[in-house]
C-alpha cells in the first residue's frame, strides 16, 4: 500500500483540506467526505473569537470523524503563533499545530525567521510542527533542525489560485530532502495543479479556498480527490522523459516518405 | 379549534413580528410575548437590512433567492417600509477576479462601468472601474421596519403585544397554537441550533452621500454599507463560529472599517457612533426551518437572512396552521432527519 505518514500517523489519503469559508458547515461536511480527506486543518482565531466561544463549530468539526491539524493562521508574531498553538493544543487534545507566521500583508508570505523561531519553540514543547514555509532550502534546512518531520512549501501565495509558481524550486527541494514529507500548502486553485505537484513527487496536497469558493464546492473535492491520486499513481509509475523531437512508435527506417515529401 | 385558532407568537424579532402580522392579517386571535422591554432588540437589531435576493445567491442556496424574492414583495408593497434602489457590487481594483467570480455566481444585474457608477451614485465617481448593479433590490432600516409593524400590530382589535414578559411553557394550553420565534434563544428547544457572530458598527458622515447599499468584495465577510438616513451608514457584518455575545473585536472594527475606507475615504473622517455584535441563529446548512412538534412550531435558523426571508416564512407558518399545508423546502421531511442536518 502506497501510505502516507505524517509523525507517524498512517493516512491513505494525501489530500488534506481547510475548514474555512464554505457556504455552510453541512457543505463543508459533504465535501470534506467527496474529497476522501482524512485531516482536516481549522483555525482557532479564525473561527472562534475569544475564548471557547466557537465549541459549536469544532463540535461539528469533531463529528466528522477526522484528524484535526490546527493552525496558527493569520499570526503575526512569534509568541501569538506560540500562543495559539498551546490554545490549539488545549482545544482540540493534539500536539498537530499547522504553524504560520505571516510576514507580510500582500502576498500573506511566510516570516521565515520568525517561523524557525516559533517552531523551534514549539518543537521543544512537544508540538509536532507543520511549518508553513517557502520553498528556500535553507530555510528547509533550519525546520528540520528545529525539530520539524515535515515542511510545507506553499504553491503560491495563500488563496491566490496560481498554482506551483517556481517549479523549478519545488523540485530541488524535492530532490534535497527525499525521505521527508513534503505538502504542498496554499496557492493550488485548480485539480491540475494538484496532479502537478504530486507528479514532482510531493506527498501530500493542503488546500482550503479552491474548494470552498467553488461554485459547487463537493464537486471540487471529489475533483482534487481525483487528481491528488492520479498524480501520485503518474509519479509511482515512473513516466517517461519529454524529448525534444517526435519518436515514433512505428519504425521508420529510411524516413522513405519525408524524403519524398522534401523533394 | 374553529376557524380561527388562536396564536402565541413567542419573540418578537423579525421572525416573530412578521408571523404576528400575517396571523393579524388572518383574522386570528394573536399574543406576541417578547421577553426584552420593546420590539426588535435582539439579533434584527442589529441586521444591515439588505434586501438582496440575487446578491446573495453567490454564497447561498437557491432556497434563499427564492424566499427572498417572495419577500421583497411584503416590504416593498404589502408593508411598504423598504426602499427599491438596487444595490451596488464593487471590488478593489486587485480583487477584480472576485468581481467575475461573484458576476459568474449570481443574475440580475447589469455591468457598469466607471462612468455608470457615478451616474448612479455621485460621491464613488472615479473611485471603481467596474463595478455590478442589482437593478430590483432593496433595503430598509430593520429598527425603523420592526418598530412599525410593532406600531401596526398594535392596531389590531385581535393582537395583544406583552413586552417584558416571560412565556412560560404552562401558559402553552391558553393558545391553539405556540409559534416559537426565539432565534438563538431558542437552542434550549432545537440542539442542532448554532450562532454565528456578527459585528457592525454605524457611521455618521456628511461628506457622503449614497441612495443604495454597497457591498465590497472582500475575501472573509461580505462588508456592505447601508446608508440609513441622515449621514448615518450601517457597516457589516462579520461572519465567525461562535456564539459569543460581547463586544466588537479590534480586528473586526479594523477590517469593516478597512472595506468602508477603500469604498471612500471619507469614512475616515466619520464619527463612530455605534459598535455592536449580534449572535445569528443557524442550522448546519445555514438554511431556515420551520420544523412542527405537535402544536408547537418552531421557525428559526434565519442566519444572515432574516429580513430577507421572514415574511415568506411567515406565510408558510399561517397556511400551516390555517390549512394544513406542508412546505418541504423548509420543513424536515421526518424528525429523524434533523440528526443528519
Amino acid at each position: 500500500m502506497d501510505e502516507l505518514s505524517l509523525y507517524g500517523v498512517t493516512l491513505a489519503s494525501r489530500l488534506l483540506v481547510g475548514t474555512a469559508q464554505y457556504p455552510s458547515p453541512a457543505i463543508l461536511a459533504t465535501a470534506i467526505k467527496a474529497a476522501k480527506a482524512e485531516v482536516v486543518t481549522v483555525s482557532l482565531r479564525r473561527e472562534s473569537g475569544a475564548g471557547r466561544a466557537g465549541e459549536n463549530f469544532w463540535a461539528l468539526i469533531r463529528e466528522l470523524g477526522v484528524r484535526v491539524l490546527p493552525n496558527t493562521a493569520g499570526c503575526r508574531t512569534v509568541k501569538e503563533a506560540v500562543t495559539t498553538a498551546q490554545m490549539a493544543r488545549e482545544v482540540f487534545d493534539t500536539s498537530w499545530i499547522k504553524l504560520e507566521v505571516i510576514g507580510e500583508e500582500d502576498t500573506l508570505q511566510p516570516d521565515v525567521f520568525g517561523l524557525v523561531e516559533a517552531a523551534a519553540i514549539l518543537a521543544r514543547d512537544g508540538f509536532q510542527v507543520f511549518p508553513y514555509t517557502t520553498e528556500d532550502l535553507v530555510v528547509a534546512e533550519k525546520l528540520l533542525g528545529a525539530g520539524c518531520e515535515v515542511l510545507m512549501p506553499w504553491g503560491a501565495p495563500i488563496g491566490s489560485g496560481r498554482g506551483l509558481n517556481n517549479p523549478y524550486g519545488l523540485k530541488a527541494l524535492r530532490a534535497h530532502f527525499p525521505g521527508t514529507p513534503l505538502v504542498i500548502d496554499a496557492g493550488i486553485g485548480a485539480p491540475s495543479h494538484a496532479a502537478a505537484a504530486m507528479e514532482l513527487g510531493y506527498d501530500a496536497i493542503l488546500l482550503n479556498t479552491a474548494i470552498a469558493k467553488a461554485g459547487d464546492p463537493v464537486a471540487m473535492a471529489r475533483a482534487f480527490a481525483l487528481a491528488v491520486e492520479a498524480g501520485r499513481l503518474g509519479f509511482r509509475a515512473d513516466p517517461m522523459q519529454p524529448r525534444d523531437m517526435a519518436a515514433p512508435s512505428t519504425p521508420v527506417i529510411g524516413r522513405p516518405f519525408s524524403d519524398l515529401a522534401r523533394a | 379549534m374553529g376557524k380561527t385558532p388562536r396564536i402565541r407568537v413567542i419573540g418578537a424579532g423579525v421572525a416573530g413580528l412578521t408571523v404576528a402580522f400575517e396571523f393579524a392579517r388572518a383574522g386570528c386571535p394573536v399574543e406576541l410575548i417578547e421577553r426584552r422591554a420593546g420590539p426588535g432588540l435582539g439579533c434584527s437589531h442589529f441586521a444591515g437590512g439588505m434586501l438582496a435576493p440575487w446578491c446573495e445567491a453567490e454564497s447561498a442556496e437557491q432556497l434563499i433567492v427564492d424566499l427572498g424574492v417572495e419577500s421583497l414583495k411584503f416590504w416593498t408593497q404589502t408593508a411598504a417600509l423598504a426602499q427599491r434602489c438596487g444595490s451596488l457590487v464593487l471590488a478593489p481594483a486587485r480583487d477584480q477576479p472576485e468581481l467575475t467570480r461573484f458576476a459568474r455566481r449570481t443574475s440580475g444585474f447589469e455591468r457598469l462601468d466607471a462612468e455608470g457608477i457615478a451616474a448612479l451614485e455621485p460621491d464613488l465617481a472615479g473611485r471603481f472601474e467596474q463595478a455590478l448593479f442589482f437593478t430590483d433590490e432593496a433595503h430598509l432600516d430593520p429598527r425603523a421596519a420592526m418598530a412599525a409593524l410593532a406600531a401596526r400590530l398594535q392596531e389590531f382589535k385581535n393582537v395583544a403585544l406583552r413586552y417584558g414578559a416571560e412565556a412560560k411553557p404552562s401558559r402553552d394550553k391558553d393558545a391553539d397554537w405556540t409559534i416559537d420565534c426565539r432565534g438563538f434563544d431558542g437552542r434550549d428547544a432545537l440542539p442542532d441550533l448554532r450562532g454565528v457572530r456578527g459585528e457592525m458598527l454605524v457611521l455618521a458622515t456628511s461628506e457622503i452621500r449614497l441612495a443604495r447599499p454597497v457591498r465590497l468584495i472582500h475575501p472573509r465577510h461580505p462588508v456592505y454599507i447601508v446608508p440609513r438616513g441622515d449621514g448615518r451608514f450601517m457597516i457589516g457584518a462579520t461572519m465567525i463560529e461562535s456564539d459569543a455575545p460581547g463586544p466588537v473585536t479590534a480586528r473586526a472594527m479594523l477590517e469593516l472599517l478597512g472595506a468602508a475606507y477603500a469604498v471612500h475615504p471619507a469614512f475616515a473622517e466619520a464619527e463612530i457612533i455605534e459598535t455592536a455584535a449580534g449572535v445569528r441563529p443557524a442550522f448546519a446548512d445555514n438554511l431556515p426551518r420551520i420544523r412542527c412538534e405537535d402544536r408547537r412550531i418552531y421557525v428559526n435558523g434565519l442566519f444572515r437572512h432574516g429580513f430577507l426571508v421572514a415574511p415568506a416564512l411567515a406565510r408558510r407558518v399561517v397556511d400551516i396552521v390555517l390549512e394544513g399545508a406542508h412546505f418541504p423546502e423548509v420543513m424536515d421531511a421526518d424528525p429523524g432527519e434533523r440528526q443528519s442536518a
